[in-house]
């Protein structure tokens, strides 16, 4: 049945030829531009933008050279691994630093450099009157540069370069405006709960080394199969921890709502298309792992399952439509780790919604930056309404991403999404009834706060404040805008009926299995279908048809627990930042006091002992000097004595 | 080439440099700065032929080694020679004086000439002292330049330093010097626990040869434990270096934490556990406690400081608690980890300091409180000071990142626990770089006023940065130069100590659980 896969499991890659040897042109493209847009200073300010612009279409260029020469051969032959220079060679541990072009990243290459490059694009008009501009460019082509390392990379310590890399990115991009405190401190919110996660994935690297001798892919694998059941769900827990932050998955989720500080573009780009869903190309990635050690998958799915609803009942209360589209993001990666912790009936789902999503969730933050760039950088929804006349284009291509991930057929997130839902209903025992019905009562709540999130902009009564004349953005900003709305129109139906996306990822994560849902196929699609235009009918009854209240009224429990994110701040402050700062506070005294104070305290009796000898300390060089001269003088006599 | 003594011209070059710069006219004072910089530049470039010189793969303790007899009736020898762990410390000494220099140009030291010239003079002598810690392969010759080294750092201090530098000089000499009487205890212990003779106190003839009572060499590795604690400085002995990383002028401090601190490091390689096997063993449970507390202590301690230069202090006890880890892990990973560390903070606490110092200049306090939008006034130093800091928390791609890394895998290798809790304090220096970088850089725009906007980074300020800035990249992605001289020299450490690394699990034990 696994026709394509050798005995451990993976495919043997083979040393790369044609245009892959050639795949670290891809990186070398955009890091060229970030460090040309940083060193050059002021020089650049003039083209620098355009630069950053051209290099990361450059990129998109090159990586469509691969894909095509990849689509040439046979599916045995898409793996190609190129070696770069020996990286750590340390004692018993020597890492090579190499690129691994296969199906998998080459998949993620062209999702990152196209949507990628249509945001450059956007971020032209968007950021055309920042002073800082340049940097915002430089940046950009940092992140696309640390993202394409991250795919890319051979190992998973090369791996971690790019998922810090693009870390940094992220802090930087959320700190843009960083006058601004409150922006400031989402930066530094966001690296600090990376770097939790970051550890979980320093260990599980580590970890891997002293099971395994190595940390590449091929040794990895390859070691899987003589490892012990503890640890392989030790290191799958582990990753599972560094995916969570990353990927903003429950309990490490905290950090992504405040991320909405960065500019629009960023939004899109960073915290909603590419990098949070790196979290699930590392699950893939390490499907080996996951497959020998069901324990760990299925805590994946589970986290997966907690946060699609965490993220979809966030997304009900938000008003600031950013923070509304981010908990949407949360909640759609959620859907994705879902899959992926099902293991091989999900992977290719996983990888399949994280690219239609990829799309429609870029087109609806470029949307919602348009919508801000006509409202005076306003993002509350409860002072938009009616902006459907103001603004055509963005509402159409809104609204073409809005039917995409509410599930509707025939668009992109239909085809994705259902087959999660349909997934996740297979297994055994209390599994399918727990997964696949947090997906579909998920994919109900969506359908719900999209539609809220839709009407409340774009329908109904105008809301606005007096001051604002919304119109429609530039053409720089609406080209990509209808670019990516096709893409969310069209992707699935591309990928989808046809199975390219589990054909295409066989060589990678091995045959798709087909398995029984516990529900018939129809039946399912039937109830989903019907939740989601449930969930509709809920938010056109009480965000369409109703006027909304400009202040948002006191409501349930629920909806004021939701609006603060579930408690999820004053739960880390409770169990961590309070303790913590009281931890520093006391140490620093006891510093001063007990430590130093001991050493303190001997002094003060050698002090008495050297008011003696003060007299002696005149201040004066020179008699130091002669004192140390009488000093040398003594001891050359002495020596000369004794010789 | 190698004929030529390389070791001591890289005394010598540095010496004749301050005695030059000591000796000039009163009139012609200003020429101190190009006379050091020039001398410290010459350094380098012996230091470069002596990296060229060496040859990773010879097989042998020491190289370009250089022996006369001194006092033969006590054994003692002038003795120098590097292996690839001395030579790369050597190494990054000499690149990190000139650009020391370059950093203290301007420091305000101009009351009277003869304080201006002897403030770069004593950085000459510091640089020749550190040379011969590195080099000497006498124990008593090491010693001689470990107590010698107090002096210039004591004046640098003392003389040249903040409002409370005659406290923090006296404190750091009290805390060094009580240290040094201790291991001169065991020095001399040493000798007669050796094979003695004309050579005895040279570290080949002593290799192997120290032998007594478990008790007494216990003892001996002791005396010489505590001096190096102090030096590293390790909790709780670290209290010294706090005050005087903050009352010293930027650029004594690089030389002082950077390059001097290493000589704790280095001599607990080169001492504690290539002289006393058997008693790195049985100390090392203790040490690693010690050491996984310093990690995490000076971290927090970090976290709740308000001076910036005392955090910066503090961030580098946290770091030295890595470096003992990595180095009592006793294993390949750990020990080369250990090595690039010791290189990698050199690099990465001088950036630290210098670029906090070229703040202090321009705003007159070290208190972070007292800044805050930075960044919209001086982008540039902003932005490197963003660099120095990444690199202290050790960000992938930036040179840290690799010693870190291996320091943590190579006491995972054998200590799972100490490396768990060790690793914590990767979150806790993301807490402590990026607290610091958002109370002095990020925030409102400060008002000056029209005619005293702080000027961003100067040509000057540039170069002292760039090139540590590239030492952070380059050795990021392309390590393999510093550990292929580092390598040889690990594994002749643990052939002494006569340990070898765990096997992988998954090999060792099959598919067995």
């Amino acid at each position: 049945m696994h026709s394509l896969i050798t005995a451990e499991g993976v495919p043997a890659a083979a040393d790369a030829s044609g245009a892959a040897s050639a795949a670290w042109l891809l990186v070398a493209l955009p890091l060229l531009g970030a460090a040309i847009l940083l060193l050059g200073g002021r020089r650049t300010n003039r083209f620098g933008p355009a630069l950053a612009t051209g290099m990361s279409w450059a990129s998109f260029a090159f990586g469509v050279v691969v894909l095509v020469q990849l689509l040439g051969a046979s599916a045995e032959e898409r793996a190609h691994h190129l070696t770069l220079w020996s990286w750590i060679p340390a004692g018993s541990f020597d890492l090579d630093l190499g690129l691994l072009v296969d199906p998998l990243s080459v998949a993620f290459v062209m999702l990152i450099t196209f949507v990628g490059s249509l945001i450059h694009v956007y971020s032209l008009g968007y950021m055309e009157h920042d002073p800082d501009k340049r940097r915002f460019f430089a940046y950009l082509n940092l992140f696309v540069a640390a993202m394409l390392l991250l795919v890319l990379s051979d190992s998973y310590l090369l791996l971690f370069v790019g998922w810090e890399g693009v870390g940094l990115a992220s802090y930087l991009l959320i700190g843009f405006w960083n006058w601004n405190p409150a922006y400031a401190t989402a930066a530094n919110k966001a690296f600090i709960v990376n770097r939790v996660g970051d550890l979980g994935l320093s260990l599980a690297i580590m970890t891997m080394f002293i099971s395994f001798g190595g940390v590449s892919y091929a040794t990895v694998n390859e070691g899987v199969a003589n490892a012990g059941q503890g640890t392989l769900v030790a290191i799958g827990l582990l990753l599972l921890v560094g995916a969570c932050g990353k990927s903003a998955q429950f309990p490490l989720q905290s950090w992504l709502g405040d991320a909405m500080a960065g500019p629009t573009p960023v939004s899109a780009l960073i915290h909603a298309a590419t990098m949070v869903t790196a979290g699930v190309y590392l699950v893939v990635r390490s499907h080996v792992i996951y497959d020998a050690a069901p324990d760990a998958a299925l805590a994946v799915a589970l986290v997966g399952a907690v946060t699609l609803l965490f993220g979809a009942v966030v997304g009900c209360a938000k008003d600031d439509i950013k923070k509304a589209l981010a908990a949407s993001t949360m909640s759609q990666i959620g859907y994705m780790m879902l899959a992926a912790g099902l293991g091989p009936v999900g992977y290719a789902f996983a990888i399949f919604h994280l690219l239609t999503h990829g799309f429609f969730k870029a087109g609806m933050f470029l949307g919602a930056g348009s919508v801000m760039h006509g409202m005076n950088d306003q993002v509350n929804m409860r002072r938009f309404g009616g902006l459907s006349g103001a603004m055509k284009i963005t509402w159409a291509t809104f609204g073409l991403g809005y039917l995409a991930i509410i599930g509707l057929p025939p668009f992109s997130g239909f085809w994705s999404k259902d087959e999660i839902i349909h997934s996740a209903f297979t297994g055994e025992g209390w599994r399918p009834w727990v997964l696949g019905g947090a997906a579909l009562v998920g994919a109900g709540i969506t359908a719900f706060y999209m539609s809220r999130l839709f009407f409340m902009t774009f329908h109904g009564e105008k809301r606005w404040t007096e001051d604002v004349h919304p119109h429609e953005s530039p053409k720089i900003m609406t080209i990509p805008m209808m670019v990516l709305a096709v893409g969310s129109a069209f992707l699935g139906l591309a990928l989808g009926p046809t199975h390219a996306i589990e054909h295409w990822l066989e060589p990678v994560v091995g045959e798709h299995p087909e398995a029984d849902a516990v529900i018939g196929t129809l039946p399912l699609m039937g109830i989903t279908l019907l939740l989601v235009v449930g969930g509709i009918y809920l938010a056109w009854r009480s965000y369409w048809r109703e006027d909304v209240p400009e202040v948002a009224p006191r409501a349930s429990v629920l909806t004021r627990a939701a609006r603060v994110d579930l408690y999820q701040d004053a739960v880390n402050e409770g169990l961590f930042m309070r303790p913590g700062t009281h931890l520093t506070r006391s140490l620093v005294f006891a510093d001063a006091r007990g430590v130093d104070g001991a050493a303190g305290g001997m002094a003060a009796l050698v002090g008495g002992f050297s008011s003696r000898l003060r007299r002696l300390q005149t201040g004066y060089a020179r008699s130091y000097a002669l004192t140390m001269l009488t000093g040398v003088v003594a001891v050359l006599g002495a020596l000369w004595v004794i010789q | 080439m190698t004929s030529l003594p390389l070791l001591t011209l890289m005394m010598v070059v540095p010496v004749l440099g301050a005695v030059v710069v000591a000796a000039l006219p009163t009139g012609s004072v200003r020429l101190a700065r190009p006379v050091a910089l020039g001398a410290s530049l010459v350094t380098l470039v012996l230091a470069v032929l002596a990296w060229v010189a060496f040859d990773a793969g010879s097989g042998r303790m020491f190289q370009l080694t250089e022996t006369h007899s001194w006092i033969p009736q006590f054994g003692v020898s002038y003795a120098l020679g590097v292996d690839g762990i001395a030579l790369a410390l050597i190494v990054m000494a000499a690149i990190l004086t000139p650009v020391c220099i370059l950093a203290a140009w301007n420091d305000e030291v101009v009351d009277t000439p003869g304080r201006f010239k002897r403030y770069f003079a004593l950085m000459l002598v510091l640089e020749a002292f550190m040379v011969g810690v590195f080099a000497a392969t006498d124990v008593f010759l090491f010693y001689v330049f470990f107590e010698a080294m107090l002096i210039p750092v004591y004046f640098l201090i003392g003389l040249y330093g903040g409002p409370q530098r005659q406290y923090a000089a006296v404190k750091f000499l009290l805390f060094s010097l009580a240290g040094g009487l201790v291991m001169l205890v065991s020095v001399i212990a040493v000798y007669f626990a050796g094979p003695g003779g004309e050579n005895g106190f040279l570290v080949e003839q002593l290799v192997g040869n120290v032998n007594g009572s478990t008790g007494a060499l216990r003892w001996m590795f002791v005396g010489f434990f505590i001096a190096f604690a102090v030096k590293a400085p390790m909790w709780p002995v670290h209290t010294w270096l706090p005050d005087a990383a903050t009352e010293a002028r930027p650029a004594t401090a690089v030389l002082l934490v950077g390059v001097l601190d290493k000589v704790g490091t280095y001599g607990m390689i080169r001492f504690c556990l290539q002289l006393f096997p058997e008693a790195s063993q049985w100390a090392t449970p203790v040490v690693l406690t010690l050491a996984v507390i310093s990690v995490v202590y000076g971290a927090l301690l970090a976290i709740g400081q308000t001076d910036m230069m005392r955090l910066i202090a503090f961030t580098s006890i946290s770091h030295f608690g890595f470096i003992v880890l990595g180095i009592f892990a006793m294993t390949s990973v750990g020990g080369a980890g250990a090595n690039l560390y010791m290189i990698n903070h050199g690099f990465s606490t001088a950036a630290l300091f210098l670029i906090a110092g070229f703040l202090v200049t321009r705003h007159g306090s070290k208190r972070i409180p007292d800044y805050g939008g930075w960044q919209r006034v001086t982008p540039v130093l902003a932005g490197t000071f963003l660099v120095a800091g990444l690199s202290s928390l050790a960000l992938p791609g930036l040179s840290t990142f690799v010693s870190e890394f291996l320091v943590l895998q190579g006491t995972f290798m054998r200590y799972k626990v100490a490396a768990v809790i060790a690793a914590l304090g990767i979150v806790l220096a993301a807490l402590y770089i990026l607290l610091m970088y958002q109370r002095v850089m990020t925030g409102p725009k400060p008002a000056f006023p029209e005619d005293a906007v702080p000027a961003d980074l100067s040509h000057r300020e540039r170069w002292v940065v760039a090139p540590i800035i590239a030492a952070f990249v380059v050795l990021g992605f392309y390590p393999k130069p510093v550990l292929d001289v580092l390598n040889p020299a690990v594994r002749t450490t643990m052939e002494i100590v006569g340990v070898t690394d765990p096997s992988p699990a998954a090999e060792a034990s099959g598919s067995a659980k």
